[in-house]
């Protein structure tokens, strides 16, 4: 029996006849939280988010209410939200739904959010490559300026705030926050170091700045209806209200699926919401939540102590969907993509695929990361055109090592966890890898075989 | 620097929205590059000017960001999601077959000038892979045979080149 999906974000994106105008919007009882908020005190908005617990759902899982507490309001100077619409952990299409069907539910989060911390100005930053999106919102946001849901003196509330839509162009680095300011402040997205530069304390243009994603800033929206502490009853305690779950990859029926945090495990969502993988295919391994996040193994066992002292002793199926879970099993929940893999993958291939896509992105600041991720996309490079040699996993190992923890932002990670996770639990299948090329040269054959990861 | 009035206007409307003139380098290479099809030297110098920056600053931006081009595309601009979720269902076959029927090798434009066939990273909407895009049109789910249908339709003049304007 399939299970049903709780909906708190997506209720309404895919329902028939739901169109991504504001008249729809307010049908559906849209911009009555704004209403709401305006007549709050801000404090009071950013309590309620702290109390629902809500954590970020970029990728870090930060706590949201946290990071509003630390926004420097006495500096004196002006205060900036911006909503991180950049979209680009592979296997992430979450905020693509919102923004192309459900618009104003954004904009109506982020100008609660922007009333909350009192923020002058407001950004989306929106990936290049969503052209249509990028119209919509344009569009949208005219919508709710007429109607005064922004713009000078917000329903009569004395106070003001605007939203600027930026578009970014195609730089996966711009999901990183400080990043992403760079971006907005016309220079290359290099990331800036983590201290001094907190974006709260000293964001866009040195000013203190919130930096949200678009689903958290949707959950606002949604805390504000039901009060803090009855958001906090979805899900379970530190994980808090729902989550979106990106299915991609080898699966039926591939998609986003929304539920309560923990309410599904990762056997469930594969196999009963996904309706499990093609026919005559077995699990072979999971990548849980964006493509930087560890892989996991279909056949690992996973035992230790949760958080508050539980004890678990999962296999694969058997993990909760949420945020401490994903963690406590040397992975994490990140954005929500979940990248499926059946018995037909060649590890090595997926993992020069992924090594591309790293080596791509580096913005090249930090030497470590600029030299390092290249040098491992050349060596899985390599190993798919033939070139395989035994010692490969140990080398790419060494180098992903070398990487990791020696960076100026958490890319240096997002790089070397997939090569970290890989080696350690497909080890076999590389050295192989170089074993059977070494038997076709011997036999007068081409030492390679038709790629089709890369 | 010839720009249609409406591009003008854009960024003229645009300008003024932002707290520093440099904020909007970005925008206005978006914007100069719709205009023109690509950021031209004299491009990059009109948004330099126009903003008070040096020219350096708007090729550092330009060099940087994997969508903004120095050179123009074919008449076609056809890019192919090459991502982990989108290879695993299939986009390196995609792609071959895009190859073959464009006469076009992948990275490069068509000798004609009538297809320009690219590999880009994630664009998400890894549910629907293998994800296509034509211009500023995106088609989900293109297997090698649909790709084939999608080039006739190029071909064929029944599609588009998937711009707002054309």
């Amino acid at each position: 029996m399939a299970i049903e999906e709780q909906k708190l974000i997506f209720k309404n994106l895919d329902e028939p006849g739901y169109s991504n105008d504001i008249d729809c919007y307010l049908k559906h009882g849209g911009y009555e939280q704004l209403k709401k908020a305006v007549t709050m005190k801000p404090e009071d908005i950013c309590s309620e988010v702290m109390d629902s617990g809500v954590r970020g759902r970029g990728g870090a899982g930060f706590p949201a209410g946290m990071k509003w507490k630390f926004l420097d309001r006495k500096s004196g100077k002006p205060i900036y939200l911006v909503c991180n619409a950049d979209e680009s952990e592979p296997g992430t299409f979450k905020d693509r739904q919102i923004i192309h069907k459900d618009p104003h539910q954004l904009i109506e989060g982020m100008m609660c959010a922007a009333y909350a911390i009192q923020a002058k100005l407001a950004f989306i930053y929106i990936r290049g490559e969503f052209f249509q999106g990028y119209r919509i919102l344009e569009r949208a946001i005219e919508e709710a300026r007429e109607k005064n849901f922004l713009g000078e003196d917000i329903l009569g509330s004395g106070y003001s705030c605007d939203i600027i839509v930026h578009r970014g162009a195609g730089a996966y680095i711009c999901g990183e926050e400080t990043g992403l300011i760079e971006s907005l402040e016309g220079y290359r997205a290099n990331p800036r170091i983590k201290p001094p530069y907190f974006p709260a304390a000293l964001g866009l243009y040195q000013c203190p700045t919130i930096v949200n994603n678009v689903e958290t800033l949707c959950d606002v929206k949604h805390v504000i209806e039901m009060g803090g502490k009855e958001f906090a009853k979805i899900g379970t305690p530190g994980n808090t209200g729902t989550r979106i779950w990106c299915v991609s990859g080898h699966v039926q029926k591939p998609g986003y699926y929304e539920f309560p945090c923990s309410a599904v495990t990762l056997g469930e969502l594969i196999f009963d919401v996904c309706g499990g993988l093609k026919p005559g295919r077995k699990l072979k391994a999971v990548i849980p939540g964006g493509s930087s996040s560890k892989i996991l193994r279909a056949d690992e066992r996973f035992t230790g102590k949760l958080k508050d002292g539980t004890e678990y002793d999962w296999g694969i199926e058997d993990i909760p969907m949420d945020f401490d879970s994903l963690m406590a099993v040397g992975s994490m929940s990140g954005s929500g993509g979940v990248i499926v893999m059946d018995d037909s993958t060649d590890m090595v291939e997926a993992l020069a695929n992924i090594n591309y896509f790293y080596a791509h992105e580096s913005c090249g600041q930090c030497t470590p990361c600029r030299e390092g991720v290249p040098w491992m996309r050349k060596v899985t490079q390599r190993m798919c055109d033939g070139h395989a040699r035994e010692e490969d996993a140990d080398l790419l190992n060494s180098i992903a090592d070398q990487i990791a923890g020696r960076t100026i932002c958490a890319f240096g990670e997002a790089a070397a966890w997939p090569v970290q996770s890989f080696i350690a639990k497909f080890k076999d299948e590389f050295v192989e890898k170089a074993r059977e090329q070494a038997t076709r040269r011997k036999a007068g054959q081409n030492p390679s075989k038709e790629t089709t990861l890369i | 620097m010839n720009l249609k009035p409406e591009t003008i206007e854009k960024i003229d409307k645009l300008v003024p929205r932002y707290p520093t003139k440099r904020s909007a380098a970005l925008p206005l290479c978006h914007l100069v590059q719709e205009d023109q099809g690509y950021l031209s030297n004299e491009g990059m110098e009109w948004i330099a000017e126009r903003l008070e920056l040096q020219p350096i600053n708007v090729q550092e931006i330009v060099t940087f960001y994997p969508m903004l081009r120095t050179e123009p595309t074919g008449k076609h601009h056809v890019r192919v999601c090459r991502t982990l979720p989108c290879a695993l269902v299939g986009a390196y076959q995609t792609c071959r077959r895009l190859e073959e029927e464009l006469n076009c090798k992948v990275g490069h434009t068509s000798e004609d000038g009538e297809f320009t066939l690219e590999f880009v990273e994630c664009h998400a909407d890894c549910g629907h892979g293998p994800v296509v895009m034509v211009g500023e049109e995106q088609f989900n789910d293109i297997d090698p045979d649909k790709a084939s249908e999608l080039a006739a339709k190029m071909k064929s003049g029944e599609l588009s080149n998937g711009m707002p304007d054309a």
